[in-house]
């Protein structure tokens, strides 16, 4: 087709009707647009089909447990009685205690790098700082074996019970033989791997908040801290939010890093030393030597609850910090 | 008393500041150490027969990855085959064509598919790849990785093909091309630097990936020929011998950890000082 018949193509007045529609496919507009459109169309059929595969394929637990399967604890492939509540409260335990570590350690990293590093210095640590979110987890994991498990076992687990352990209430955590593994320790691994992510959606939100916030609150006398803490900080936290989301939803998904130093033991304890298990861990551990058609069932529920889980934080997430970019997240 | 308040909030001022640069260069310093261990313990412990030999039996002194090294590039060749063509082109679409309601729903569940847990990937891939035919293969660990490279592409090649100034597409317009040739011969050429750049990061991201590789390629102490069985990958092989009780296979994964995390960061920090250089600051 040359370009001149296309040229009369668009040149004549917008037609209606089948020998229109023909003519425009002939000058190749409607089949790149039909394309494109198949394989845009194709991202929504892999999801749909990936949520009807785990739907279909966990049917027989969800049959045969219902409600039961998220409360109970034994997890019996032999027996065949699947109780997913320890896989849960273990992807929660790790999940929201890796949060508590690395929300602060993330914010004040990111305040640091939107409001007072030099742009220069801030882009060089930004850089860094991508690159390692770009660790694979399973370096993460080598690493947490042969050095964060030991330093737990020999230096931070008898400094946390020494000091903790005596304590009503909070030494309940800290109680029990101390292995190495465990809630805490992969807790720390995960704390390490979401923290980059707080800190790059973080800054980015910080930096759109609009100079002439921060410059009305230096005028009124503010320090530099007040300003940032009582103004920046609140017009960005929608954005702020929705960067721990993002990384709440990352650390419930988190697999291999969780899998090498959480113990792999299907229990609900207290103690923070107690190695557990988690959602994750138990689907890469299990699946591949699935006994049979109910465990492998059971595991693929357990996926399912993980992909709607994190289809939920994400997408809400991705609305908070749509939010705040648009500048809709100014104090009320 | 004043005087006192303005005493207290300012040491407050430069206790919080210097708290919150302590944490950014804590954070750095992570990624220092985490290089340092590696270098140091895998560069102890790596050879030449760690690339040219294939694994020895169950605690057996010796032997390499050459295998699994080979299964990696095949595994990423196969994602790249599956992923790249359908994120490109999703993204086309998104940047060029995109009308309202479906543009929207397509790059909602593009992010959404982009924050599903690696492992339920492996999953999909299980049950569409694996249970149908009934054996594990490395073309089922290929489509894991092929789905996770989709979302990736399309983000970044939208992102660049609007990065293009509209005078580039009416110029064209205005010299007879209709839409596709537009698009195909001016707009896609003008954004190729960063479309490539932006391949490459997904690929580099999923190269590290290991849950969705372990019941969909799963493991093999040989060669793999063809594409129809289980193969050897980097990523599982450092898994399988960091946990085992072996000496020998530590200082192997160690080895092995190190050549993962050279040809991600090589590729990270290739690609991202080429993307800074074309005068965008977002990261992919």
């Amino acid at each position: 087709m040359s370009t001149a018949t296309s040229a009369i193509d668009h040149a004549a007045p917008p037609e209606s009707g089948p020998r229109a529609f023909l003519r425009r496919m002939r000058g190749g507009d409607e089949v790149a647009h039909l394309i494109t459109l198949v394989f845009a169309a194709t991202i929504l059929l892999i999801t749909s089909i990936m949520v009807y595969e785990l739907w279909v394929r966990s049917s027989l637990t969800r049959s045969k447990f219902g409600f039961a399967f998220f409360f109970s604890s034994v997890w019996d492939p032999v027996a065949e009685q699947f109780g997913a509540a320890p896989f849960i409260y273990g992807t929660l335990v790790t999940s929201l205690l890796a949060l508590a570590i690395a929300v602060p350690l993330g914010l004040a990293a990111a305040i640091f790098l939107a409001e007072l590093a030099p742009r220069k210095l801030s882009d060089i640590i930004a850089f860094l700082i991508d690159l390692l979110a770009a660790v694979p987890s399973v370096i993460y994991g080598l690493l947490g074996i042969f050095i964060i498990v030991p330093v737990m076992r020999t230096v931070i687990g008898p400094f946390l019970k020494a000091s903790f352990s005596h304590i009503p209430l909070i030494g309940s955590l800290f109680q029990g033989p101390n292995y190495g593994v465990g809630f805490l320790t992969a807790s720390i691994v995960l704390a390490i791997m979401i923290v980059p992510f707080i800190i790059s959606v973080s800054r980015e939100v910080l930096l759109t908040v609009p100079r002439d916030q921060r410059e009305a609150a230096l005028s009124l006398g503010a320090t530099r801290w007040e300003a940032t803490w009582k103004v920046v900080v609140p017009w960005a936290r929608t954005g702020v939010l929705g960067s721990v989301f993002l990384a709440l939803a990352r650390a419930l998904g988190e697999t291999m890093a969780v899998t090498m130093v959480i113990g792999n033991t299907p229990k609900i304890a207290a103690s923070l030393f107690s190695p557990g298990y988690s959602i994750a861990a138990v689907i890469a551990n299990e699946f591949a030597e699935a006994s049979g058609d109910a465990h492998r069932s059971a595991l693929m529920e357990l996926g399912l609850v993980l992909f709607l889980i994190t289809f939920i934080l994400n997408g809400f997430a991705r609305l908070l910090i749509v939010a705040t970019e648009r500048g809709g997240g100014r104090p009320s | 008393m004043t005087n006192l308040r303005l005493a207290w909030r300012k040491s407050l001022n430069g206790v919080m500041l210097t708290l919150t640069g302590v944490a950014a260069f804590g954070v750095v310093a992570v990624l220092f150490v985490i290089l340092g261990f590696l270098i140091w313990n895998g560069g102890t412990s790596l050879n030449l027969a760690f690339f040219t030999q294939l694994p020895r039996g169950e605690g057996e002194i010796g032997g390499g990855m050459a295998n699994a090294i080979v299964g990696s590039l095949k595994l990423l060749f196969l994602a790249a085959v599956i992923g790249l063509p359908i994120g490109l082109l999703a993204g086309v679409y998104l940047a060029e064509f995109g009308g309202k309601t479906f543009a929207f729903v397509t790059r909602y569940t593009t992010d959404l598919l982009n924050g599903a847990p690696s492992i339920v990937i492996g999953l999909f891939a299980f049950s569409i790849a694996v249970l149908p035919v009934k054996h594990f293969s490395v073309l089922a660990g290929g489509i894991a990785l092929g789905v996770m490279v989709i979302p990736i592409t399309v983000r970044s090649t939208e992102e660049f093909l609007r990065a293009i100034p509209n005078s580039l597409r009416e110029g064209a317009m205005a010299l007879g091309a209709n839409k596709w040739k537009t698009i195909a011969t001016v707009i896609i050429p003008a954004a190729s630097g960063g479309i490539i750049t932006g391949m490459l990061l997904s690929l580099a991201r999923v190269a590290g990936e290991t849950a969705p590789l372990i019941f969909t390629a799963l493991n093999n102490q040989y060669w793999s020929p063809g594409l129809s069985q289980p193969s050897a990958s980097l990523p599982v092989m450092i898994y399988i011998y960091a946990l085992a009780p072996y000496d020998d296979w530590h200082r192997q994964a160690w080895a092995a950890g190190l050549v993962l995390l050279a040809l991600v960061l090589t590729a990270n920090i290739s690609c991202r000082l080429i993307l800074n250089r074309k005068g965008s600051s977002r990261s992919v």
